[in-house]
Order: C-alpha cells, then sequence, then structure tokens
C-alpha cells in the first residue's frame, strides 16, 4: 500500500481511529454498514419503500404517544372541578389548552390510521411480488404478528379519551370477543376487568396500549427488519434478473446458493 | 493457538495523570458549591492533566498505524479439520463437569424465572375473575312505579367505584300475581347482542322524573326497545322481534325490603311467554351479551365466568 498523504493521516487520526476503536470493542461500524450499506436488486421501486415508510409512522406513534402520557390522565373519575371524567378532562386540556397540544394528538390519533393503512398496503406488496417466499417466510410472520399487534394498538387506544364513543365502541369490542367460542366469555372478562367496565378497566388498557403492546411491536419490529438486512430485498417478479444475485461476474459463488441469500456469504 | 499480536489487547502505557485529573474534576464540582475560584483551579487541573493524560493514552496510536489483517472466518463452504476427531477415541466421562452446570445454570435460571412470572401472570388475569360482587341496587319507594307503566330508573350499581357502575334498568310493576306475590318486570338496558344501551320505543314522562336518592326515575310509555348500535328490536317484554340479538333482554332479581324496590343479581333469559305478571319466563345464569344460553348453541360457552365466580 502506498505511503498515506499527511491530509490521509489526519482524517485517519481524527474520524477513523476512533471509530476503530467503537468498532474493536462493539462492532457497531461494521454493523451499521452491515444494516444500511447493503446491495439490491436494481429493479426495485418505491413499491419497496412501503416498509420503511410504516417504520416511520410506528416512530412517529412512539414519540407523540410518549409525549401525550405527559398530560394524560388514565382515570374514569369525576373531576370535582369538570364534573367531567378525569380521563375526558385531561384529553380536552390536551386538545383545547396546552400549547400545540391539538397538532400531537392530532399527529398521534392520524397517524394510528397512516400506520395502519401503510401496514396493509406493504402487506399486499409483500403478498403481489411473492416476497414472501423461501427464504422469507419468517418474515412474513413476524410481519403479520406487527400487524396484529397494530391492531390491538389501535383497539386499546381507541378507549382512552373516554368520551361516548370510545366507551361504547370498546363495550362492543369486548363483548364482540366475548362471543367467541369457549375461551370468549372469559377473555371478556378479562379485558374489562370484571363483569361489566369498571374502574380498573381504562388504566389497563392504557397499560396495555403504551408498554405491554409497544414492548412486542417493538421487539417483533426488531426481528422483522433482522431478517429483511439478513435475506436482503427480493427482485420484482416481472425482473429480469435472478433475485440477489450480483451483477458482475466477478462475484463468484461459493455454493450452489451463494448469492441469493444477501449477507450469508463473505462479502 | 498462536499470539501473532492481534489478539493481545491494547493496553495504554501506565499513566499518572488520572489521579491529578480526577482531583480536578472533584475542585471544579466543590468550587460549584464553595466558590468560583475553587471551580476555576479545578477546571483548570482538570483541563490540563486531561490533556496530559489524553497525550499519554494516545502515544502509541499517534506514532503509526500498524497495518492489521482484518479478522477473518472460516467459510462454511471450505472444511476445516476438526481437532476433536483426534481425541474422539478416548472415551469421554458420561457426564461431566460443564454439562452439569450448564444444566444447574438453565435449571435455577427457569425456576427463578418461573417464581416471579407465575405470581405476576396470576395478578394480571385473577383480580378480573374474584372479589367482584356488585352490591344490591336500592331503587326507593315502591308508589314511585306505577302499575302497568314502564320506569327508566338510572342507578350506581357500585358507588364506591363511582359513575363508572352507572346501570340502566327498565322496570315495570306488574301488580300482583295470581297467588298474591308481588310482580315486577326489569329489564337491563344492555343489549344481547354486543352490549350497547337500548333505548324505550315511546315517549319519556320527563315531566313526572324524579331523583329519589341519587337514582333517576323517568316513566315512559314503551311498547318496544331498540338498540341504536345495530338495530336489535325487542318487545315490552324483552323477547327479540328484529335485529341480530341472539336471546331475550337479560333481567334483574328483585326484592322488597320496608316498601323499597331492591335490584338483586342480573341473570339471562332464554325466551318469555305470556305478559306481566303471568309470564312464563325460561331463565339461565348470566352470561356475555352475543353468547347463546339455550339451544345447541349454548354448547358452545360451557363454562362461563360468571357462572363460576358468581
Amino acid at each position: 500500500m502506498a505511503a498515506k498523504s499527511k491530509r490521509q493521516q489526519a482524517i485517519d487520526l481524527a474520524v477513523l481511529t476512533p471509530l476503530d476503536w467503537v468498532d474493536e470493542r462493539t462492532g457497531a461500524v461494521r454493523g451499521t454498514k452491515w444494516f444500511l450499506f447493503r446491495n439490491v436488486p436494481r429493479d426495485i421501486s418505491w413499491m419497496q419503500t412501503l416498509g420503511s415508510a410504516a417504520l416511520t409512522a410506528f416512530i412517529v406513534q412512539a414519540l407523540t404517544g410518549a409525549i401525550l402520557a405527559m398530560y394524560y390522565k388514565p382515570s374514569s373519575e369525576i373531576d370535582p372541578l369538570t364534573g367531567k371524567p378525569i380521563a375526558y378532562t385531561s384529553i380536552e386540556a390536551i386538545t383545547n389548552e396546552l400549547t400545540l397540544g391539538w397538532l400531537v394528538r392530532g399527529m398521534h390519533k392520524w397517524g394510528a390510521s397512516v400506520f395502519i393503512i401503510l401496514l396493509f398496503l406493504h402487506m399486499g406488496r409483500v403478498f403481489l411480488f411473492g416476497a414472501y417466499k423461501y427464504p422469507r417466510e419468517l418474515t412474513w410472520i413476524t410481519g403479520v404478528l406487527i400487524l396484529v399487534m397494530g391492531m390491538l394498538m389501535g383497539f386499546t387506544g381507541y378507549l382512552l379519551p373516554w368520551d361516548q364513543t370510545a366507551y361504547w365502541a370498546t363495550v362492543v369490542g369486548i363483548n364482540l370477543n366475548g362471543t367467541a367460542p369457549f375461551a370468549g366469555p372469559w377473555l371478556a372478562q378479562f379485558l374489562a376487568g370484571g363483569a361489566e367496565i369498571g374502574s380498573d378497566t381504562l388504566p389497563k388498557w392504557y397499560a396495555l396500549h403504551m408498554l405491554l403492546i409497544p414492548g412486542a411491536l417493538i421487539a417483533l419490529i426488531f426481528v422483522h427488519i433482522y431478517l429483511v438486512t439478513r435475506l436482503g430485498v427480493s427482485s420484482p417478479p416481472w425482473s429480469s434478473e435472478r433475485a440477489g444475485r450480483e451483477r458482475a461476474a466477478a462475484a463468484a459463488p461459493s455454493g450452489a446458493r451463494a448469492g441469493l441469500v444477501r449477507g450469508s456469504g463473505g462479502d | 493457538m498462536s499470539n501473532n499480536g492481534h489478539d493481545t489487547p491494547h493496553v495504554p502505557g501506565p499513566s499518572l495523570w488520572p489521579i491529578a485529573f480526577a482531583i480536578g474534576v472533584a475542585c471544579l464540582l466543590l468550587g460549584l458549591v464553595i466558590s468560583w475560584i475553587v471551580a476555576v483551579v479545578g477546571a483548570v487541573i482538570a483541563v490540563v492533566f486531561g490533556f496530559l493524560w489524553a497525550r499519554d493514552v494516545t502515544r502509541d496510536v499517534r506514532d503509526e498505524v500498524p497495518h492489521i489483517e482484518p479478522e477473518t472466518r472460516a467459510v462454511a463452504d471450505t472444511p476445516t479439520v476438526a481437532p476433536v476427531a483426534a481425541k474422539a477415541d478416548e472415551p469421554l466421562p458420561a457426564y461431566t463437569r460443564s454439562r452439569f452446570l450448564e444444566a444447574s445454570t438453565l435449571g435455577v435460571g427457569a425456576a427463578i424465572g418461573a417464581i416471579v412470572t407465575l405470581p405476576v401472570l396470576g395478578f394480571t388475569v385473577l383480580p378480573s375473575f374474584t372479589n367482584i360482587e356488585e352490591d344490591e341496587a336500592d331503587l326507593g319507594p315502591l308508589e314511585n312505579f306505577p302499575e302497568n307503566e314502564y320506569v327508566i330508573a338510572s342507578y350506581l350499581a357500585n358507588p364506591s367505584q363511582g359513575e363508572v357502575t352507572r346501570r340502566t334498568a327498565f322496570v315495570r310493576n306488574n301488580g300482583l300475581t295470581d297467588s298474591g306475590e308481588p310482580s315486577f318486570t326489569i329489564l337491563y338496558s344492555r343489549c344481547v347482542h354486543l352490549g350497547c344501551p337500548v333505548q324505550p320505543n315511546g315517549p319519556i314522562d320527563e315531566a313526572n322524573a324524579k331523583e329519589v336518592d341519587g337514582v333517576e326515575l323517568r316513566p315512559v310509555l314503551a311498547q318496544s326497545f331498540g338498540c341504536p348500535c345495530h338495530g336489535g328490536l325487542y318487545d315490552a317484554e324483552g323477547n327479540r322481534q328484529a335485529g341480530p340479538p341472539v336471546r331475550s333482554l337479560d333481567r334483574l332479581t328483585f326484592s322488597i325490603r320496608e316498601g323499597r324496590l331492591v335490584l338483586g343479581e342480573l341473570y339471562a333469559v332464554g325466551n318469555v311467554s305470556g305478559t306481566g305478571a303471568n309470564a312464563a319466563i325460561s331463565r339461565y345464569p348470566w352470561s356475555v351479551p352475543g353468547t347463546h344460553v339455550d339451544g345447541v348453541e349454548a354448547w358452545l360457552y360451557p363454562i362461563v365466568p360468571s357462572q363460576v365466580t358468581g
């Protein structure tokens, strides 16, 4: 290797040396390169960005939700000042009184629909492109679980404003669960926290909405994205190229399926 | 395995300066409390000796960047010579120390996990099914319930829990039965389709509405009851006339104490034949709205929590 220029040495010292130091101890730089700088098929299009869009929508939901939690009070007790339930009073305060509260609540409320819509569009793209096929079956299954968790987020979040719509929609939702054979009545009573909705129901659903289900959702998203990174993006079905194959002939396959599974080889 | 330099850790040379640096930081923090002069002195000490320390530590790095062969891992396709093969002839002990440690670690871990998880799981699930008895609701003196007329009664099923337990029942005084017993038809307002609030079809006599001991009573000329959510329709006895409900409206038992009407437990009704005091009611233990209590479909719900825990 040729002698490095002064300038190159300075860059090495200022940037690369600390990065190497971190990388040697954590593998963070190699990991970031592995995650971000991947080969993708030449003929991908905007259709392949729907998953990232859904992830962005989820991050917006997580951030706005965390901020809303600072002002929301999950209590069905009557506020003696307003004569209305405390939860509803706090929602009113977020919407009408707190600066920019209307915006953040609006982002969270409409973002919930955006998230679900993007999940379905992403799912439709994967289905129609056949991208769920070998070796990506488990990516599909974790994606379906993410969809279920997203639906549960919608179901539990809908109750929190504690207005008439929220209350009766949740009564109907709980009783819908109750009509499932055998386990249904038990599930309904678990969800309501008793034979009917009571004073424990709202805090319970709040905890489900902002702690338990998001925890599971985030874990599933990590598994999903790990699998996407490991297995790579598939070519569309009309592609003239074989999925994930290197363009240049220089990439010598080391096995029958080398190059098919991006990232599993030695590149 | 050879130690060819790459595996040896990069230990920085010994240096005394971290001690002075720590003293400087301590001085700085102390100065923030005592006086700004001490803080400035501490800051200067910290900066100077921090610089010296950093210079000491990075001396090796600054001299020359050694060219290090990148770490590689054998590709699975090229078979490596397994060193274990040489030892394969020797008989191994059936149960090694490492296997014992592995099993005991996993076992103890599982035990700890179970000890922690089971009570938490129990606390998650059990409170929904235990100690959920609702109080009896006192609807006030009998003279507020004129004969053969429905009264919409709005009451708190469990006053200690507050407004969230507000319930509505449609109460009709049927007069006396043939055997001289008092008779009331008390329909619970929750639709047996999916639990929405059923409304009486008929004019509410707001002029004679009253509130007695926290119970709102509003007479109504109801010949039928309808649900706003999905169009369930019931007749004056609570029998399903139209729409998706799967049984008749739930009812409440009652008792009369010192001239006051007291509501008891909720029960499900399969069908009502006859009217008023002479009605024959097929009574079942209460179940979730939307679930059948009679017929073949009831077999889908063999055990309902309210029938187990009361």
